[in-house]
């Protein structure tokens, strides 16, 4: 079988033997547990706990409060300290659960028992998958259940699990392939029994050929079930690269997944998945690296929910050099962080500590419209004519050159010789057009 | 965490490449037809050369002090423009018209246009196109082995076929400093190719198109020989790979580098055939300097997924 690929992209430097042969270690967290009640996209949750009240592990503790939305379950066991607003990663506040950790990680009834997915019904399954509150874990944090329930089920031809894992740096994924591919495909399964019609492809990059291997072992017996290697190229796991290396079908901003028959989830969501139907167990670990070349000891680890990043940070004995810059999640999407003492949520896919800050250190220069934007878009974007538009304040212009397909990769700025931030520049106009869009 | 951390919005890495190693890249690419250049027409060529690059790095210094602008002389683009000025000179070209050449292409071309990146047309061009309206005889006079002559490309048009298809492809003839060896600048253009400065697009639509015209226009039928003549005579290899692939004077978009690539061919056709001059290559690629805003306006990509969706709906 061929490799599936895209046009554009391009090829930083991975830096994942860092950490791609630590084992995932298990994290006993001490502080207080922080829960923000806005950790996926759409509606924040409304917390159902009050101060002093007792919670068990997997308890819910708030309530989806809309369609888009979905519940939080506490990931520990003890008294609940205070509902307030606290600073998330991204610097802004929301409404949190804080619970007092009694470290006895007492679970609710059931949590943790076997449950046979095959006994369910398909709005049965959902209705799990949403009261466990599983988000997509990559990074967008949209409702799964949502996402399972499309408009038109008999129209989806494909399950797509994302293992490409294409950014820098993280190696999560590529350890949940290797140590636990059957929790994958079982995830895989019962999302398999919600649409009869559909194949479940794990796409993976071959820059990972022990997981390819791994998968490919335990896929062995699955009819409905194939393992699709793609080329190692940044950003094939963005969603619509992912779908047209996997399916050869294109979809564009306006467009769903399911509009090309295509669901995605990311490795992480489709273990989550399978443990909240199979495993009684709802949405409250995750497993995070922890890397870059600032901490002591890089190292995989699963986290329970609501743990504190500077907890996180002695996992990995503390940094060897005072990091210039921290990253939550990887290196060409992910967050930059000013202040460690935030709680993981489940969209944080690591923390990635750098000595060095390559965005300060290189110093925009003029733009010699060299075209190398243009060879990285993936979106088949024209970078530098967008920008010029977009820093004109020419907002129609931005449209026109077809701005608002941009998904923000960072590919354009990555490749950019000139060291002009495009993508921030993107960003900011697109935020802008969005609003305005908004307010019509 | 006392201290704060640096912060800044995504990706935060970047390519190691910088418009500074792009413009040595070029510039180390055009060493072979310097030094053969050198080699060829001797101590005059080297003192051309130094100076147009030595006078355009001052311009660039003494304008960017004088404007009171960030200095940027050492991204090696003035430096750039000296040499492919120089290149583009007979050897026996007056020092001093070599320096008003070089001051030009910086001041007038680049500078008072917006400085890097800005400028219309290729600055380098642009002066020696200025410089043969002010001084035709000294340009189009060439000397080879102290034999003042025309170049094989004029010999070729006025129907004498003398000179060997061996000595235009290793450059052992009358021209351009650095013009005259095929193979030195082919050199350079893989070296750019590999190193993937340029791509293959706009040189290689201008080569075959302007092979296409010539076989077909060019009067000579079906040879081969009158062929490889053409394309290794005069600016053509020199432009198709070191200027016609100017970034900031063609087009970014794909499909605007073929229309611009395939004008050039046509227009340098017209030119070498109908033209009074057996030389066509800087005019050519002036001309088409000037289509690259309404080239890239009429070659916008179509994004991601919209292939074959009319009005984006």
């Amino acid at each position: 079988m061929s490799e599936g690929t895209f046009r554009g992209g391009v090829h930083p430097y991975e830096g994942k033997e860092l950490s791609s042969d630590l084992p995932i270690k298990a994290v006993t967290p001490k502080g207080d547990m922080v829960f923000p009640m806005s950790q996926h996209i759409g509606a924040p949750a409304t917390p159902i706990v009050n101060k002093g009240d007792k919670v068990l592990v997997g308890q819910k503790i708030g309530e989806a409060s809309g369609f888009i939305s979905a519940n939080i379950c506490s990931s520990v066991s003890g008294t609940v300290k205070a509902v307030e607003p606290r600073m998330l990663l991204n610097g802004s506040m929301a409404t949190c659960v804080v619970i007092e950790n009694d470290g006895n990680y007492t679970g609710i009834e059931g949590l943790g028992e076997d449950r046979d997915y095959t006994k369910l019904t398909g709005d049965e399954i959902r209705e799990i998958v949403k009261e466990a509150g599983i988000v997509g874990m990559g990074g967008a944090g949209f409702p799964t259940n949502v996402k399972l329930a499309p408009k038109e089920p008999d129209k989806i031809d494909f399950i797509l699990v994302n293992g490409a894992e294409c950014e820098p740096y993280l190696t999560s994924d590529y350890r949940q392939m290797l140590e636990c591919p059957e929790e994958i495909v079982g995830g895989l399964k019962v999302m398999l029994k919600l649409f009869d019609k559909a194949k479940g492809l794990i796409c993976i990059e071959d820059n990972k050929p022990e997981a390819i291997a791994k998968m490919e072992t335990a896929v062995a017996n699955e009819s409905r079930i194939e393992v699709k290697v793609l080329k190692t190229k940044y950003p094939q796991g963005g969603e619509r690269t992912l779908i047209s290396a996997a399916t050869g079908r294109k979809i564009y901003s306006a467009k769903l997944p399911a509009d090309a028959g295509c669901i995605v989830d990311n490795i992480s969501t489709v273990i989550a998945i399978y443990r909240a139907v199979c495993k009684r167990t709802p949405l409250i670990t995750r497993v995070m690296t922890l890397t870059g070349d600032a901490f002591k000891r890089p190292v995989n680890v699963n986290v329970r929910l609501g743990c504190s990043h500077v907890e996180l940070v002695e996992e990995g004995e503390g940094f060897k050099q005072e990091p210039a810059k921290i990253i939550s999640g990887g290196p060409m999407m992910g967050f930059a962080m000013f202040d460690l003492n935030v709680p993981v949520t489940k969209t944080s896919s690591s923390i990635l500590a750098m000595t060095q800050d390559e965005v300060a250190e290189n110093e925009p220069t003029p733009c010699i419209r060299c075209g190398r934007c243009v060879s990285a878009c993936p979106g088949n974007l024209v970078p530098q004519k967008m920008a010029v538009a977009a820093t004109n304040n020419n907002y129609d212009e931005f449209v026109n050159l077809n701005g608002m397909e941009c998904y923000e990769c960072g590919s354009c700025t990555y490749a950019c010789p000139a060291k002009r931030p495009l993508t921030q520049t993107f960003k900011q106009a697109r935020q802008y057009v969005m609003a305005q869009r908004r307010k019509k | 965490m006392s201290n704060l951390l640096n912060i800044s919005s995504s990706p935060h890495v970047r390519d190691k490449s910088s418009t500074k190693s792009i413009m040595w890249d070029v510039f180390l690419a055009l060493m072979p037809a310097t030094i053969f250049g050198i080699c060829n027409f001797g101590i005059k060529a080297a003192v051309l050369i130094v100076t147009c690059v030595v006078t355009a790095v001052l311009s660039e210094y003494i304008w960017q002090k004088a404007m009171k602008l960030p200095l940027t002389v050492s991204d090696g683009s003035a430096a750039l423009t000296g040499l492919l000025l120089a290149l583009n000179l007979s050897s026996t070209f007056p020092v001093w018209m070599a320096v008003i050449g070089s001051v030009f292409a910086i001041i007038i071309v680049k500078q008072l246009f917006g400085g890097l990146g800005q400028n219309f047309m290729n600055p380098a061009l642009g002066a020696r196109c200025f410089l043969m309206v002010s001084f035709a005889g000294q340009m189009t006079s060439f000397t080879y082995d102290g034999v003042t002559g025309a170049t094989p490309l004029a010999m070729i048009k006025q129907g004498d076929d003398s000179t060997r298809l061996v000595d235009m492809f290793l450059g052992t003839i009358g021209g351009t400093i650095g013009e005259t060896c095929t193979l030195a600048l082919l050199l350079g253009a893989a070296y750019l190719l590999v190193r993937k400065v340029i791509t293959w697009t706009i040189p290689v639509c201008y080569i075959v198109t302007f092979a296409v015209f010539a076989l077909i226009f060019g009067g000579h039928g079906f040879d081969i020989t009158y062929l490889a003549k053409e394309l290794c005579g005069g600016g053509l290899m020199l432009g198709a790979f070191f200027m016609a692939t100017d970034y900031v004077t063609s087009p970014i978009t794909p499909r605007g580098q073929i229309v611009f690539g395939i004008l050039l061919g046509v227009l340098t056709g017209v030119f070498r055939i109908f033209g009074a001059s057996a030389e066509g290559v800087s005019y050519a690629i002036i001309i088409c300097n000037l289509l690259v805003p309404l080239i890239e306006r009429v070659t916008i990509p179509v994004p991601f997924g919209k292939e074959g969706i009319k009005d984006g709906k």
